[in-house]
Formats: structure tokens, sequence, C-alpha cells
């Protein structure tokens, strides 16, 4: 019995992170609709900052300083940030499919520099040994699941707060404006190209933030951990969920990873194992139909977008 | 050096095949599809199967390494390419293009290509796979240069391609509402031209041509379930850099992406040469949104 509740710990911990990128994703599609087609390019990022900055110093390595672990997720931030900065700078002037290249290139780019810049990123065996923050304070690995499954739900619950806080303000209606009628947008003296820039900005650092939560959970980082595969599950988890809603981002960040653990282990258990590549290709299928066939039939997923009517009609 | 030329010239031909039906669904249907290099691993694939069901693998032609089957198996793959393509734009595309949002139509693309490399992956298998295994002598053409007779029939077939498709675009009535839906499709309606003929043969043209230009790169590569995934970012580098909707432009950029790839390996470590297209859509996005000869319409809202 422990063991399913340590299983669900676990579980929990790596939907919750999930989940914050999820919601910096509902920032930058459902509210302002713009495509990042390279989510786990910014993930990674966070990720392999703070595990070079908070990881131990090795001879061979160029990191490894040893930092604090909020120092380390800062600086994955930050780097996370400047990657959108590079990209976003780059296309937020122009037609909306350059965002989505640009970003689907910028992933791959850091997937090449993940495996090939050994003495930064460890190449394909990663960096290992990275701290886990407070580790030692508690006495036995449960006990400490357990804590960084608070600490991860509390990161969530800030994020989604603050998120709802900067949606309700006069800055959230902006996005939805710039998202329904850029031209109308305009004409009120708005700037869409710089608001744009700021919601797919702070989605990214968002994004990176998760990245250095996972870090510090899992204890190292391998360019195996950030397969393109993750930004479609991402993309899954958000439009199942219901882009538009952070509610529904992470409904949808619980939900999907539910079923992409449990068919990954129907698929280990139930099939023979010539055939287990074949399973994982049906695993990959199922979100990807996920996707299309929510697009197709219920565009607002779970839950959806509010309707918001001016509070002067009722 | 000159094989380094050599390698580019082959590797951009292929990329500007792709990037031709690229530039074209970009430009006349008017969103990026991410999908569209899945297309090129499905022709690729189809081809293979068409080779497998037969039995039909012997019989090389002279010094290439493939003969009348592999050409008819593409003429087969071509239009299992093509009747793809219509089938997603049936029943993914059209029904979202509608949406308010067209970026929608952009994501679903994205959806459908994980869903076609999957599809492949679980019907031939992850491992890599050859149309033929006769091996080829390659021809001496000048000292420190050495080429494979298939890369210059490769090289061969690109040019005839591109100068059918020119002329098909400037002189067929076809060709002309293609171009004239990329500029105006309002315009268009209003001449009474049937749109929805005009869409599909871009789809038919577009896909046809990735199918050529997945069995080139399986021919002189390998065929494996990721090609497509691997060549969507050269694909989009070449389209823009020649400016959307600019089959010329798509040509040119698919060379200058193919030489960019081969000369880069003599700057930087090998690993890094995937990141060279980015490289080059960064700059001309920073520099040139509009592409080297201006799209159809340009790059800018």
């Amino acid at each position: 019995m422990s063991g399913y509740i340590a299983y669900l710990v676990f579980f929990l911990i790596v939907a919750l992170t999930y989940s914050i990128v999820v919601m910096g994703l509902n920032l930058q599609w459902g509210f302002t609709g713009l495509f990042n087609a390279g989510v786990v390019g910014f993930f990674a990022i966070g990720a392999y900052g703070t595990a070079v900055l908070t990881g131990p110093d090795r001879a061979e390595l160029i990191g490894g300083f040893g930092l604090p672990f909020p120092v380390g997720v800062i600086g994955g931030m930050i780097l996370s940030t400047l990657a959108a900065l590079v990209v976003g700078l780059a296309t937020l002037r122009l037609r909306e499919e350059y965002l989505a290249i640009s970003t689907f290139g910028i992933a791959i780019s850091i997937q090449l520099v993940a495996l090939n810049f050994d003495t930064l990123t460890g190449g394909a065996q990663g960096l290992t040994g990275i701290p886990r923050p407070l580790f030692a304070t508690f006495g036995s690995p449960g006990a400490y699941n357990l804590f960084y499954l608070g600490l991860v739900a509390t990161v969530a619950a800030v994020v989604y707060f603050g998120l709802q806080a900067a949606l309700h303000s006069p800055w959230g209606r902006l996005l939805k404006a710039i998202r329904e009628d850029e031209t109308a947008a305009a004409s009120l003296g708005k700037n869409p190209a710089m608001v744009r820039l700021q919601a797919f900005v702070l989605g990214s650092t968002l994004m990176g933030l998760a990245g250095g939560l996972y870090v510090g959970f899992i204890g190292y980082v391998s360019p195996m951990d950030f397969l393109p595969i993750l930004t479609f599950q991402i993309w899954a988890m958000l439009i199942v969920g219901g882009s538009g809603n952070n509610r529904g981002a992470i409904v949808g960040a619980v939900g999907v990873w539910a079923l992409w653990t449990m068919s990954g282990f129907a698929i280990s258990r139930l099939l023979p194992v010539e055939y287990q590549s074949q399973g994982g290709a049906i695993q990959v299928i199922i979100i990807g139909l996920l996707i299309v066939l929510t697009l197709l039939f219920r565009p607002r997923g779970l839950i959806g977008e509010a309707q918001s009517v001016s509070r002067h009609v009722s | 050096m000159l094989q380094a030329l050599a390698d580019g010239i082959l590797t951009g031909s292929i990329i500007a095949l792709g990037a031709i039906g690229l530039t074209l669904t970009m430009g006349i249907l008017r969103f990026a599809n991410f999908a569209h290099a899945e297309l090129i691993t499905w022709g690729a694939y189809m081809a293979l199967g068409v080779l497998a069901i037969t039995g039909v693998f012997a019989g090389p032609i002279g010094p290439f390494s493939f003969g009348l089957p592999l050409i008819l198996a593409t003429l087969i793959a071509a239009v299992l390419t093509a009747a793809l393509a219509l089938v997603v734009d049936y029943l993914v595309f059209r029904p979202l293009r509608s949406h308010t949002n067209h970026m929608t139509v952009v994501f679903s693309s994205f959806g459908v290509s994980l869903l076609v490399r999957m599809v492949i992956l679980l019907i031939f298998g992850g491992s890599a796979e050859y149309y033929s295994d006769e091996l080829q002598i390659a021809v001496r053409l000048m000292p420190g240069l050495r080429v494979m007779p298939d890369h210059l029939f490769t090289l061969g077939l690109t040019l005839v391609i591109v100068i059918a498709l020119h002329f098909f675009l400037q002189r067929t009535r076809l060709g002309l509402s293609m171009r004239a839906l990329a500029e105006n499709p309002d315009l268009v309606r209003i001449n009474g031209i049937d749109t929805r003929t005009v869409v599909r043969w871009t789809w038919i043209i577009g896909a046809a041509l990735a199918a050529v230009a997945g069995v080139l790169y399986g021919m002189t590569v390998q065929l494996r379930p990721e090609i497509g995934f691997q060549l969507l970012l050269p694909l989009f580098a070449a389209a823009i850099l020649g400016g959307v909707g600019n089959v010329f432009g798509a040509v040119v950029g698919g060379l200058i992406v193919g030489l960019a790839e081969s000369f880069s390996v003599l700057f930087i470590p090998a690993g890094y040469k995937m990141a060279v297209p980015f490289i080059i859509l960064l700059a001309v996005l920073y520099v040139r949104p509009s592409g080297l000869f201006g799209g159809m319409r340009g790059g800018a809202k």
C-alpha cells in the first residue's frame, strides 16, 4: 500500500511540475494566441541552467558552481528568458507562423547543445549528482518526496494565482483583446507586438522555472529527459484541459500525465518484449490523436475558457 | 573543399524539392504546414512498401543503384502521398480553416506530423532501411571530387523538375490560378476561379514533390522514420530564405541551406550541423524577413 502512495507522490510531483509548463504555454497560446513549437527547449534550458549553477565542481566541466538551489533556479529562468527574447524579438513583428517555426528551431538547437557541448552539459550522459535542496534535512526518501511535493504544489499555486491576477488586470484584458482583434487593439493606441513579446517571454520563463524544479527533484539532467515528444505532451495537456483556463491547464497536466504513465504501464505489461517499440509508438499516437481530435470535436477542452462579457451587459 | 561543395549541392537539391512544396502550400494555403516534412517520410516509405510488396528490387540501370522498379514505385508513392495530403486536408485542415485564430491550423499540422511519423514507425519499424543493397562505385569527376552516379541523377532530376514547374506556373491556366490565389484570394474568387480545385492541385503538386524528395533522400542517405522531422527546419529555412511562395527562391534557399550545412562541418563540430538552418532562419528574420527574392507577399503582416 505504501508503495502505491509513494508512487502517487512521485507521480504528482512530476505532473505538477508539468502543470507549471502548461500554465506558461497557456499564457502564450490560450490567452495570447502564440504558437510555441519548442516548449521542451525552454524547459530544458531552465533544467540545464539550474544543474550547471548548483552542481558539484568537477575538473572536466565548465559548470558546477555549487550555488544554492534558489539561485540556480533563478539563473535557469533568466536563461530561458534570454532564449525567448532571441526568437521573440526576431519574430513578433512578423506573421505568427514565424514564431512557431523559430521556437521549433531553438528547441532543436538546444537539444544539439545538450548532446554535444560535453564540457558544459555532460553530453549524452548528462550531469549527475545535482544536489537536491534540503535533502539532508529529511530522514527518508519518502519524507523528502512529500516535502518536495509540497514545494512544487506551492510554486504551482503561486504561479496559478499570480497568473490569475495578471489575467484579470488591464494587461490580461489587453492580451485577449489582441488575440481577438489585433487591429482594434492597435487602433486604441496599444502596441500588440510589445504585449505579445511580454506574454511570450513570461510564459517561457515559467517553463524555465519548471525545468529548475524538475532537476531539483530528480537530481540529474540528460538529453533523454528533454525529447521533442515532451513538447507534444505539454500541448496535449493544455488542449485537453482547455486552453484559456488555468484550472484546465492543471487538470490537463495531471490527466494526460496519468494517461501517459498508465498507457506506458499497460504496454510494458501486456505486450510481448518484441513489440515494445511498437507499443511506444501507440503511446505517442494516443497523444497525437488527443491533440487533433480535441481540436476538431471539443476545441474548448475539458474545462475551457470562461465566456467573458462586459459587466455592464447582463 | 570541393567535396563539401558537391555534398552541399546534393543535400541542397533535396531540400529544395521539399521546400518547393512547402513554399507553395505556405503561399497559397496560407499556413506553415509542420506536417509537410512528414509527407517526405511518407513518400519515401510508400516507395519502399511498393518495392517490398511487389518483391521487385533488382535490375539496376547502367551505373545507378536503382532500376525501373524504383522509378515506378516512386510514381505510385507520389500518388499515395498526394492521397494522404488530400485526406488530411479534408479531415483536419479544412474544418479548422474557418477558425478565428488561424494558428489553430498550424497547430493541428503539428499534431498531424506526430501521427504520421508514428504510423510509419508502427508499420515499418524504427531501423534504417535501404532501397537497394547494390554497391555503388563513386566516379571521379576531377582530382579531389568523387560522386556517386545516383547523386548526379538526383541533381539532374531536381533541375528537370524545377524547370518543368517553372513553365507550369508561368504558362498553364492552373499554374496562373495558383499564383493568383497566393497573391490575392478575393480577386481570384471574384473572377470565378474555383479555389477548391486550385487548393487541391496545390496539395497534389506539393505532396508529389515531397514524395520524390523522400525517395531521393532515401536513395542517397538512408530511410528512417525521423527523416522528415530532421528535414523540417532546413525546409522552413529554405522556404523563408527564398521568400514564401516563391518557387525559384525555395530552390536557391534550399541550395544555400544545403551548402551552409556541408561547409559548416569545416568550422564547427559536426554535431551542431542541424542547428545551421536555425541560424540562417534567425538571420533572415532579423535582417530581411521577406526573404532574398521577396515572397508572393512579404513576410510582414
